[in-house]
């Protein structure tokens, strides 16, 4: 067999590989809400940032 | 003095901002979540927004009925012993500050396991242990923080709403085989006759074959199902020459590399399906947040108190019988006709007429369904159930079951009808004429015809024009229920409007004075008067009143249902009914007043009326040049003068219709081939945007309820209504000028064809070329528009 087959095969399975991660994704709801999740991603920090300035501030009190 | 903002919810102050921590507060409500967030950490809620909060409402006793399990039950999506999830819809979502509060809650409630928000349909949806919290703590937590939840009977009734993602599917498929077989086609373009490409060329073919089966049959079955019932329906839709070019395409491809003929045109195929599919997305894509098909249900509570053998109960509005005895609480909304039996009603109609101003009923009177009670507690007793209120019936009506669009043929079908007709005549003649010169190639002309004026850029201008409109319209706060209402408003020639809150600001009323003229010292005690009253008349009065000094009145006393009493020093004032201050009307006004007495001796009265929309004569001028002007008002004729003063001459006015007569009216002159444009607000005017061909309600806050209709305006932007309606036009003006484009690829295309030179390579760059050029085109001329009508408002406002 030429290589040419398995080269093939493989790409094509590498392709219907993302196509189902792809499929995945939409059967779990991850492209009903566009826009939430890309105001969640930076609220992580700000927690954090939050927590350490906490401290200076209840001295204050 | 200066006034500040209050911190928390952004309103002014006043005079008397309570100053906590250094920061302004406008009443104790607000101070109070503040409160509760700082101790939690949560401080964090003011840094991400500037006064991100709204005032929390009074809730006591409002939400005792979800913790009646036949209620609360229907509202959970999931429920086990010590586990439930609930997703709630909140109006008040509207930044980022409201995502992060709401999706820390557990940090105020351990019980909370987890919160999520979908910020696009305003919903949170709530994870929470029941051990010792139940849907009704999660509710008033919700509330206490200002983020009070939205529950009407239509949570009740519809739970099972499935999120249709199919489209997503269809896209990825096309996309995901246009790719692949795009790879697998390019070696044969460019190497013909190559040795080891004819080696391989058949593996080629056929795992190109395999990628198009599911682009055929699944992603563009729609396009079949669609030509079959138009077909049925003896109507050559836009559907019909696209799914003929698909089937060609397939069919023909399949037969050339069956018998080695040629490579087949499969990238063509999986190209123009999957650019269909995205013009049928952007359409598609709409705002998730603003229903347009509300009816009574999305406005009435799912519960109300019932009184019986003195204890009170909780019990689904469906469940009240004629007879029943009911609390109705202050904001809440009467779900029935009654006849009032105690307390001092005040009526807020202005969900069902869009009146703001509240009326006043005494015990014995008669209240209708829809009236929301606005000062203290009252006790009903119903007339009827629900189903058969006066309200709930209107809905009975066939308007509200009826199909705008399906008699509706749009432009695109209009154009497809003779583009299908002109498409097989050319074909048929180009075959004919091969079949006599060389018939070898007669069936290859036949379907390459068929394959290369397959109207791909036709199909998509449309849908690219108005979703992009579409958008562009909703950044002006015009809110579309789908693009095709764009069409049916460039078609309008007739427009309708309401007169009590979509003419007149709902917000904004005017008081005149009529007597004796107050002094500065008189007009000090009427406005000190008013401040300690919660009236609503009262406190819009105390508005329109210029600057006081406060001072502390030496008696005060507010006698419900007639008005109230203040004095200073020597002096005492009486504000209220005309009964009240002893006063006899000698003619009775259709206006409501409110009559000042002092030291019993009348002084003169305050008559309110509404105040109309800032620019509204130069609307109505500007619009009546192209279009016949009506006021449909449910009101009495008291307006007719001022009306005429203001509005062009050849406007029609008519007062005393109820809801049936506008529907009629309207059914009237369409009859006689009008195109009319509802513009309503109450749900009294919902039959008549319902019948209307579009329908506009008015609204001043859009995230509270606008009736059924086909678009939301946001009643800041209501005089922009004739550069909507311009703007309209010109996108079918677009339309028809990307029609052309396409044609001209067409003219070319068909060269190819019928000389029967259609290579898969011409097929593979004309193609696409047309549709990405179409595209391109409308995307660019719809944005010039978007920027003319933002230019617009700016010379406005």
């Amino acid at each position: 067999m030429s290589v040419i087959y398995i080269l093939l095969a493989i790409s094509i399975l590498v392709a219907i590989i993302f196509f189902i991660a792809f499929v995945f994704a939409v059967r779990n709801g991850q492209y009903d809400d566009s826009y939430t999740p890309s105001v969640r991603m930076l609220f992580e920090d700000e927690i954090v940032k939050h927590k350490t300035r906490k401290p200076s501030k209840s001295k204050k009190d | 003095m200066n006034h500040k903002a209050c911190y928390h919810c952004g309103d002014d102050c006043e005079q008397h901002p309570i100053i906590f921590e250094d920061k302004p507060f406008c009443c104790q409500g607000c101070k109070t979540v503040y409160e509760i967030f700082t101790a939690n950490e949560l401080g964090c809620y003011y840094d991400l927004q500037s006064s991100p909060g709204a005032i929390p409402p009074e809730i006591e006793g409002k939400y005792d009925f979800l913790d009646n399990a036949s209620i609360g039950d229907k509202l959970l999506e999931f429920k086990d012993d010590n586990l439930q999830i609930a997703t709630l819809y909140i109006p008040h979502i509207h930044c980022s500050s409201c995502i992060w509060i709401l999706e820390n809650l557990n940090k105020l409630n351990g019980d909370i396991l987890s919160s999520q928000v979908n910020f696009g349909k305003k919903t949170v949806r709530l994870t929470y242990k029941t051990d010792d919290f139940s849907l009704r703590q999660a509710v008033e937590l919700l509330s206490s923080i200002g983020y009070e939840p939205y529950i009407s009977l239509e949570s009740f009734d519809g739970k099972s709403q499935v999120i249709d993602r199919k489209i997503l599917y269809k896209i990825g498929i096309a996309g995901f085989a246009f790719g692949n077989v795009m790879l697998m086609s390019f070696p044969e373009y460019f190497e013909v006759g190559e040795f080891w490409l004819e080696q391989y060329k058949h593996t080629f073919r056929w795992i190109m074959f395999a990628f198009s089966v599911p682009v055929v049959f699944y992603a563009a079955q729609d396009y079949f199902i669609s030509a079959v019932k138009g077909l049925r329906a003896k109507l050559l839709n836009i559907d019909v020459p696209i799914a003929l070019g698909i089937s060609v395409l397939f069919i023909r491809s399949t037969a050339e590399i069956i018998f080695d003929l040629g490579s087949g045109f499969f990238d063509s195929l999986t190209g123009l399906v999957f650019f269909l599919l995205l013009g049928k997305f952007f359409q598609q894509r709409t705002y998730s947040f603003l229903s347009f098909e509300r009816d009574y249900k999305s406005y009435f509570p799912i519960a109300v108190t019932r009184i019986s053998g003195g204890a009170e109960e909780p019990i689904q509005v469906y469940e009240i019988k004629e007879g029943d005895r009911l609390l109705i609480r202050n904001q809440e909304l009467l779900p029935v006709d009654a006849i009032m039996i105690k307390g001092a009603g005040m009526i807020d109609y202005s969900f069902v007429t869009g009146e703001s101003a509240p009326v006043l009923k005494s015990s014995g009177d008669k209240l209708y369904a829809g009236g929301k009670q606005m000062s203290g507690v009252i006790e009903v007793e119903a007339l009827n159930s629900v189903e058969q209120s006066y309200l709930t019936q209107l809905w009975s009506n066939d308007v509200f079951s009826k199909d705008k669009n399906a008699l509706f043929t749009n432009i695109t079908n209009k154009l497809s009808k003779h583009f299908t007709i002109v498409v097989l005549s050319i074909a048929i003649i180009s075959a004919a004429f091969w079949l006599l010169t060389d018939p070898s190639k007669a069936m290859n002309v036949f379907t390459a015809v068929l394959i290369i004026a397959c109207p791909c850029a036709i199909a998509l201008s449309a849908p690219f024009t108005y979703g992009n409109l579409l958008r562009i319209f909703g950044r002006l706060k015009f809110y579309l229920k789908n693009a095709q209402v764009i069409e049916h408003l460039s078609r309008i020639d007739s427009i309708i409007f309401d007169k009590t809150g979509t003419i007149t600001a709902n917000d904004k009323s005017e008081a005149s004075y009529e007597g004796e003229h107050l002094n500065a010292e008189e007009e000090q005690l009427l406005k000190n008067t008013l401040r300690g009253s919660n009236h609503p008349l009262s406190r819009s009065l105390y508005d329109l009143l210029g600057e006081h000094d406060i001072v502390t009145l030496n008696s005060f006393e507010e006698q419900p249902g007639l008005g109230i009493e203040g004095s200073l020093k020597e002096t005492s004032m009486k504000i209220g009914s005309a009964k009240f201050v002893g006063y006899k009307p000698e003619t009775t006004h259709l206006n409501t007043s409110v009559y000042i007495s002092l030291n019993d001796r009348y002084k003169g009265k305050f008559t309110f009326y509404n105040s109309y929309r800032k620019g509204l004569s130069k609307l109505f001028n500007k619009l009546g040049d192209d279009y016949k002007l009506a006021v449909l008002s449910g009101d009495n004729a008291g307006e007719r003068e001022n009306l005429r003063k203001i509005l062009p001459g050849q406007t029609k006015l008519i007062f005393d219709q109820k809801p049936e007569d506008k529907l009629d009216y309207i059914a009237y002159h369409q009859s006689e081939g009008s195109k009319i444009l509802m513009v309503g607000d109450g749900l009294n005017d919902a039959g008549a945007l319902a019948q209307s061909d579009v329908g506009i309600a008015i609204s001043e806050n859009i995230n509270v309820f606008s009736p059924a209709c086909d678009a939301i305006l946001d009643a800041s932007n209501f005089n922009m209504i004739d550069a909507f309606l311009k703007a309209s036009k010109s996108a079918v003006t677009i339309i028809k000028w990307s029609f052309l484009f396409s044609f001209l690829y067409n003219v070319i295309g068909l060269y190819f064809a019928v000389t029967g030179r259609l290579e898969p390579v011409i097929a593979a760059i004309l193609m696409p070329l047309s549709s990405i050029s179409i595209v391109a085109f409308t995307t660019v001329a719809t944005s010039v528009l978007g920027r003319r009508l933002k230019h617009k408002k700016e010379i406005i406002t």
